[in-house]
């Protein structure tokens, strides 16, 4: 049984077509990294999945545990166990890390038909899941994200997944900006958090976060479409030649789609 | 130019006429004068730049009677207490003093009373204060009204060196049983040297009766003083206020002003900060939160008169529905002022595309060696905050106000008390616009 299944997903921004007709399809424990050339959509599946605004599908399917995912709202998508770790993290002055974190979790529980849970319930919680994390507790006392350094900022999302214990969660270039420290770090929290009924999506653009994280499969999303899977293996051809090589088995794809989009 | 008096002018002279003579001839003198300014003058209009975005064409129209003074005296009202607020307490019922409502003692070497016996007391000392004559015009018409009529309020002096406590509270209550009636008020602070002092001033409402409430209230710091002032305006929805403050600061003295505004319909509230002495700090935030047809107009005018002072002003405003918000904020670095470090920022959210709110930050400087930066904007809720809150499973209505609370919140977070800031982002909450809390 599938967990996630994306069929010929055609999305746009702006106009723009940014997803001609990706698939994909996930099952339940199973980590699959996307990567590709920078530009080519691998952050806009991530917010397409994760329902951000201003992304409009013109054409395909996305089912998630048997439902259509992209009738949901945002929050509604959260609830159901679908988990977004943001490239850029956003802060947000004046809202408190812990409050804010049980408002969510509770407002998931409500929406599933589970009791909220009390501050007392949410503060052992938070405890345990702190332990995994290597996370201190000072950070919960500050507003969302707010002068956090790059590397707090990311292992505040893994935190947050750890606390909201998502079916799916998507790591949407959770390496980037991060010193190796910190790469590890954050990695050591993911594999906490891998099980059997946990899925993920590694969207990254370097190899280096998939040797800490340990894929089963690799895709490469270029020119809107995954065009090339594979194991971990594919990460490591990726790494040692680059992306012009798809060439040869893809012509459809174009240059500026191998190469990336500038920055 | 000579032209009738309007509805409003007409019914001020006549409230005036039913004032009984104070008996203390300079006192006397100075209110016949004011009301003769304030009918010369009437109100002013918008082309005084001053009042531009707050026309008061209907509220020329309107009448206002004085408050009777034996029912209010009368009136039934329940004890206004706020958290973290419990020291000496000075209830005013429709602008008349509740003596039963209140508790003078504040304590060792504080002296506090209503206006109305220390007159009777002791009004030499209070002459220079209520025989001020303010400048003559249209744009001073409600300080004119208030030195007319106002013949009670509040006079507090803490000794040199005294510490108050606790803060001492301020009720205006709108009773709600007399409509279409005005009441005025005169607050007069003086904070010795080295000394502290702490005040709420509050303006709540019993019903919604449709009022008109005029404050002008000085506070004088003295040498090495700190005043603590939080300023809580949650009267009802049918009040038409105006509120002067006009807070003078002596050398090394510290003020930090806190002001909520959440109620009435009509609302002008003028503050005006002199920082006289050298080293001396002035500190102010402020949030408003307006919905239906609210109109409230921030007037905030800081002058830097003395080497080495600073300033720092963070207001915030949200408006709803058909609402108006006005902030001005001015701040005026004198020459000489060496040394001035001045900020002020005015950070505004509108929530409805009928809302409207008018920022105009001025900065006049005349000084060398000045740090000065201000800044206004007006926008929404940030996009990319929300979505991440509501990625995070919070619903968008929950997920709207929470941010709006953040914004509103930055304008609480250096209050001390924090009993009160509490409370104060409790009433905020509950303030909230519909659209964001429904």
């Amino acid at each position: 049984m599938h967990m996630l299944k994306i069929d010929n997903l055609h999305a746009r921004i702006e106009g723009k077509e940014i997803l001609k007709g990706l698939s994909l399809e996930v099952k339940p424990g199973e980590v699959h990294a996307i990567m590709g050339p920078n530009g080519t959509g691998k952050s806009t599946l991530g917010n397409v999945l994760s329902g951000r605004d201003g992304y409009e599908v013109t054409e395909g399917s996305v089912t998630f545990d048997g439902r259509d995912l992209l009738a949901l709202e945002p929050e509604e998508r959260a609830a159901v166990g679908v988990f977004l770790a943001f490239q850029y993290p956003v802060e947000i002055p004046g809202v408190n890390n812990t409050y804010f974190l049980r408002a969510a979790l509770n407002a998931q529980r409500k929406f599933r038909g589970e009791d909220e849970l009390d501050s007392m319930r949410f503060l052992k919680l938070v405890r345990e899941k702190l332990k995994i994390m290597q996370i201190s507790d000072e950070l919960l006392h500050r507003a969302v994200n707010e002068g956090f350094s790059g590397g707090e900022k990311k292992r505040n999302e893994i935190f947050q997944m750890a606390v909201l214990e998502p079916k799916l969660a998507i790591l949407d270039e959770t390496d980037s900006g991060l010193d190796i420290d910190a790469l590890k770090q954050v990695a050591e929290g993911v594999n906490a958090l891998r099980s059997p009924d946990r899925s993920f999506l590694v969207v990254t653009h370097y190899q280096r976060l998939l040797d800490y994280i340990e894929p089963d499969f690799v895709h490469v999303l270029a020119g809107g479409r995954i065009v090339e899977s594979g194991d971990k293996t594919l990460a490591l051809k990726l790494e040692a030649e680059g992306y012009a090589w798809l060439a040869d088995t893809h012509p459809e794809l174009r240059k500026a789609d191998l190469a990336g989009a500038p920055a | 130019m000579t032209t009738a008096p309007s509805p409003f002018v007409r019914a001020a002279l006549d409230a005036a006429a039913t004032v009984p003579a104070s008996g203390i001839a300079w006192l006397d003198t100075a209110r016949r004068e004011n009301l003769d300014a304030f009918a010369d003058a009437g109100l002013p209009e918008s082309r005084n730049e001053a009042w531009k975005y707050t026309p008061l064409r209907a509220l020329a129209q309107r009448s206002f009677a004085l408050a009777d003074a034996g029912i209010a005296a009368s009136a039934p009202v329940v004890p206004v207490v706020l958290p973290g607020v419990d020291g000496a307490r000075v209830v005013f019922v429709d602008g008349v003093f509740r003596a039963d409502l209140s508790s003078l003692d504040a304590g060792h070497g504080v002296e506090l009373s209503s206006l109305a016996v220390a007159l009777v007391a002791q009004p030499e000392p209070l002459r220079f204060a209520l025989a001020n004559r303010y400048r003559r015009g249209a744009a001073d018409a409600f300080a004119h009204l208030n030195a007319a009529l106002a013949t009670d309020g509040v006079v507090l002096r803490v000794a040199d060196d005294a510490r108050m406590a606790k803060p001492l509270h301020i009720v205006h209550v709108s009773s709600g049983l007399q409509p279409d009636t005005a009441w005025h008020a005169r607050v007069l602070v003086e904070v010795g040297k080295g000394a502290h002092a702490e005040v709420v001033e509050h303006f709540v409402s019993v019903g919604d009766g449709a009022q008109l409430g005029t404050v002008v209230a000085d506070y004088a710091v003295r040498e090495g003083a700190t005043l603590g002032l939080v300023l809580l305006q949650d009267a009802s929805a049918a009040t038409t206020l105006v509120r002067r403050g006009h807070v003078r600061l002596d050398a090394k003295a510290g003020v930090t002003v806190h002001a909520v505004e959440l109620g009435g319909a009509l609302v002008r509230h003028e503050l005006t900060a002199e920082v006289l002495g050298d080293g001396a700090r002035f500190d102010t935030r402020g949030v408003f939160a307006l919905s239906g047809r609210q109109h409230v107009d921030t007037q905030l005018e800081i002058h830097h008169r003395a080497r080495d002072t600073s300033s720092d002003a963070l207001w915030r405003g949200i408006a709803d529905g058909r609402s108006r918000g006005v902030f001005r904020g001015a701040i005026v670095v004198a020459e000489g002022a060496d040394g001035t470090d001045a900020s002020l920022s005015n950070k505004n959210l509108l929530l409805s595309a009928q809302a409207e709110i008018d920022t105009k930050p001025e900065l006049e400087i005349y000084a060398d060696e000045v740090k000065a930066a201000h800044g206004a904007t007006i926008g929404q809720l940030d996009e990319r905050s929300l979505f991440y809150l509501r990625s995070r499973g919070i619903p968008l209505v929950q997920a709207r106000s929470l941010l709006t609370l953040a914004f509103c919140r930055a304008a609480l977070e250096s209050l001390s008390n924090e009993a009160l800031r509490e409370h104060l982002g409790e009433l905020l909450v509950a303030h909230l616009p519909t659209s964001v809390t429904e």
